[in-house]
């Protein structure tokens, strides 16, 4: 027996290194035909990674205050030895992250990969989903710039329109009569370790659900039902090493785009850096034009395409209830759909084009999020705004009635 | 070798050409994160050397400039004094520099300076590290009857003569140190900065 | 459905309408290879700007490395009273005592040219008009009711608002320019010590130095950049070829 041998004996008897690895890597069995899609999971892994990484560094050099926050980060830009690079891969890591997010879950939706008995699994994601907003927003407070601060005053305000309690949990939230330097140190905190201590326990979860059951496929079908003497599913291949290596070439692919990104276009034409963060807060200024960070627009066009005030309901708070209602439908679209088909591949082609539009609007409403107020972007967002809701609305009648095509026993390409 | 249909000589290769390349990527990734805890151009700016106007120091004088965080002595010393240093070699723990780390090259002397009237020390005891007290009167003191000028250290009693040589009976071990300095005209010192002028 | 794509897509070209009416913006043509060009504006900075804007995240050590100046040359001429050249370049001015003075504290300006963009910044100084209802006798088209005074007017001279003749476009057969009277126009009423293309440089200077000191490493990031994008290249054929290998087994 080899001495390498000899210690992983020692060591397996303490710990399950050697079953774990098999239970999660060399003898999980992953559908082999998963494509382009099936990327995204790993590289949202590889995000949150580089996330904690340079965030970890950032905070090294990072000052918390109201008075010294901005001078800090403009210190890691200048006078750090290379900390503008750090900087740069923790907030182009912020972006992409949420790029490889969305394209994620889009993969869910057309896979059906929410479908039982994957309900847990697409729950856990939302709750991740849901976390990694919160998070992304307080680490935008953080800079203290002028979208910092008047980001953070439009959003925490919002909770003023709940009736009865509002206005004093905004004071709450703030800590201070306006938002400070109070405000920041506990964003600062919130952002640092508890979120994205709940963020990592979430993918795990999120990852001990999805090898419970076992990954979907591009064709939705189950490849346990086919199994060989062994018990090795026909269609499946051992994670490590088919999809570790395979996942390695996505890997630098992907790597190639985000450091494009990163070392020749920063600021994403103010997309990934808005230009008004590179001004110092100022609470007696209103920038010209407020606006979240991109991979909010989408929220923040249904949150502002509410305008009307009924009785009790103020304009505000109707505008509140139909973002929260925007986001808590995505919790329960494992029984929404209710086709009894999981990928679209084989649903019928009223779904199919359902969702090419939905994926459209979804990217307008997102942009939308990101432009001023105008006659056109109104009327843009009503109609985007109805386009989300009536897709989920109208899941269950689609699924339940439509026409589905035959499904394959084994997985085609 | 392949008699099982798969190249085990190409697997091999790729797999090491693959890991080799990850591994220059992963140092690569490291460097960043390494080198940002070198000193920031804020901690080089601070660490930067200090200038100092010794036209107004009197002979017995000293001042005491702030450098790297560090209290520097800068005594302008009495010709008699300057004479003293010659006597008390076999008083002392290393009278003739034998630990080279203590001064630079310019200052391994008896002197330990540039100039035979300025001594530039640093006010940190090298025994754990607190600032020494100037006592250039020749009397006798509590500490040391026979005692010539120099600096006692209050901590634990450590003793310096006025070119900041250690004492027997000591507990520190080594003479105090001289910092990189040099004069910029004669009345100008600069601590920090090692140039070749007097 | 189909016919509602067909409507937004239609529709599409109005977005450009959406973005509002706003200042037409000259192109500031930043060269940041340009050290001669650097080093005046640095110069310029110094001497008609570093009274009341300070550039507080920059350091004047790496200013002097970065644009190619004699560390002794910095001290003499661009450093102000006894400041150290590791320093960061402050003022001596006080924000409360410049509020009172201006009504606005004159802001730092170490990256306006992040905030606003190099053409913005090149047309502003550019901008000045008289305007006698200001406190300084001066407006901005780009920045309107701006609090700063025409600081460079001695050198543009002094321009105002009205009706000119401006360049349209060129007659096909003689190649003369073609002119227009056109409305709130800004024009030389009084000439400076500079004429328009000397002051449009010296402009140009100004904005090619407050470009690289709102962002001095971006040289290095794209050095950088390229080397790592090349690494990756490299990788991705080993990574490839294992992949196509283990892939083999499959079928």
């Amino acid at each position: 027996m080899s001495k390498f041998q000899a210690f992983m004996g020692w060591l397996d008897h303490r710990l399950p290194v050697t079953t774990t690895f098999e239970k999660h890597m060399s003898k999980y069995y992953a559908p082999k035909n998963f494509n382009f899609w099936y990327f995204f999971g790993v590289f949202s892994m590889v995000m949150l990674a580089n996330q904690i990484l340079s965030g970890v560094w950032l905070t090294m050099s990072y000052n918390p205050s109201a008075e010294g926050a901005f001078a800090s980060v403009e210190y890691i830009m200048r006078d750090v030895e290379l900390g503008w690079l750090i900087r740069y891969m923790h907030s182009t890591g912020a972006s992409f992250f949420f790029i490889v997010v969305y394209l994620h879950m889009f993969r869910g939706l057309m896979y059906g990969s929410y479908q039982k008995p994957r309900e847990l699994i697409w729950i856990f994601g939302m709750f991740i989903y849901l976390m990694l907003m919160a998070e992304a927003f307080m680490g935008y407070v953080l800079p203290w710039g002028q979208m910092s601060y008047w980001g953070a005053q439009v959003i925490i305000s919002l909770f003023g329109a709940i009736p009865y309690v509002g206005e004093d949990l905004v004071t709450w939230i703030k800590g201070d009569f306006l938002i400070s330097g109070i405000t920041l140190n506990r964003f600062f905190a919130l952002h640092v370790i508890a979120l994205p201590l709940v963020i990592v326990a979430l993918v795990v979860l999120h990852i001990l659900a999805l090898h419970e059951v076992g990954s979907n496929n591009p064709d939705g079908i189950d490849i346990k039902k086919h199994k060989d003497e062994q018990g090795r599913p026909l269609d499946g291949v051992p994670f490590h090493p088919y999809y570790s290596v395979h996942d390695l070439v996505g890997l630098v692919v992907f790597l190639f785009v985000f450091c494009f990104v990163l070392f020749f276009w920063p600021e994403g034409n103010g997309f990934f850096l808005e230009h008004a963060n590179f001004e110092e807060a100022n609470g007696l200024k209103t920038p010209e034009h407020i606006a979240p960070v991109w991979y909010f627009g989408a929220f923040y066009t249904i949150l502002r395409a509410w305008i009307w005030d009924i009785g009790p309901l103020s304009s505000q708070l109707g505008g509140v209830i139909l973002m929260g209602a925007a986001i808590a439908i995505l919790f329960v679209l494992p029984w929404l759909d209710r086709s009894p088909v999981r990928s679209w591949r084989y649903k019928g082609w009223i779904s199919r084009i359902n969702l090419v539009v939905f994926g459209i609007f979804f990217v307008l409403l997102t942009w939308l999020g990101t432009q001023p107020v105008t006659e056109l972007n109104k009327w843009l967002g009503w109609i985007g705004t109805l386009v989300y809701f009536t897709w989920f609305i109208t899941l269950p009648y689609i699924s339940a009635n439509e026409k589905t095509k035959p499904v394959p026993e084994r997985v085609t390409g | 070798m392949s008699n099982d249909g798969v190249n085990h000589g190409r697997r091999r290769f790729l797999i090491a050409t693959t890991s080799v390349g990850g591994a220059v990527g992963a140092v690569g990734v490291a460097v960043p994160f390494v080198k940002s805890w070198n000193p920031s151009e804020k901690a080089k700016a601070a660490g930067a050397p200090a200038k100092a106007d010794v036209s107004k120091v009197s002979p017995g004088e000293m001042i005491v400039v702030e450098w790297r965080g560090k209290p520097v002595y800068v005594v302008r010393r009495t010709d008699e004094s300057v004479a003293v240093l010659e006597t008390l070699a076999d008083r002392l723990k290393d009278p003739a520099n034998a630990d080279q780390g203590q001064q630079p090259a310019y200052a391994n002397n008896t002197n330990r300076s540039r100039k035979p009237e300025l001594v530039v020390i640093e006010g940190v005891c090298t025994h754990l590290g607190c600032a020494p007290k100037f006592h250039p009167e020749v009397k006798p003191e509590p500490f040391d009857a026979e005692w010539k000028g120099g600096f006692f250290c209050p901590c634990h009693g450590s003793r310096f003569d006025l070119a900041g040589r250690v004492f027997k009976g000591s507990p520190a071990a080594k003479n105090l140190k001289i910092p990189p300095h040099s004069f910029e005209n004669e009345n100008t010192l600069i601590i920090g900065v090692d140039e070749e002028n007097s | 459905m189909k016919k509602l794509i067909a409507v937004v897509f239609a529709l599409l070209p109005a977005l450009t309408l959406a973005a509002g009416a706003k200042v037409h913006l000259d192109d500031a043509m930043v060269d940041l290879d340009d050290q001669a060009s650097l080093q005046r504006g640095a110069k310029y900075f110094a001497n008609y700007c570093m009274g009341c804007h300070s550039t507080k995240f920059a350091r004047y050590n790496r200013v002097a490395r970065d644009l190619g100046i004699d560390e002794k040359d910095m001290e003499e001429n661009l450093i102000f009273a006894e400041t150290k050249i590791g320093n960061l370049m402050k003022i001596a001015m006080r924000p409360e005592d410049s509020k009172k003075w201006f009504g606005a504290t004159p802001p730092d300006l170490t990256l306006v040219a992040r905030v606003r963009g190099s053409d913005w910044v090149y047309t502003y100084l550019r901008s000045f008009y008289a305007d006698e209802t200001r406190p300084y006798g001066v407006n901005n088209a780009v920045f309107k009711d701006v609090g700063m005074p025409h600081v460079l007017e001695g050198l543009q001279g002094r321009q105002v608002k009205g009706t000119a003749p401006v360049v349209v476009g060129f007659d096909p057969l003689t190649g003369r320019e073609l002119t227009e009277e056109k409305e709130g126009v800004l024009f030389l009423a009084e000439k400076g010590e500079l004429n328009e293309k000397e002051f449009d440089t010296l402009a140009r200077d100004l904005t090619n130095f407050l470009t690289y000191m709102a962002e001095p490493m971006a040289k290095d990031r794209k050095e950088i950049g390229f080397w790592v994008l090349l690494f990756l290249a490299i990788l991705f054929v080993p990574v490839y070829y294992l992949n196509r290998e283990y892939w083999r087994d499959i079928h």
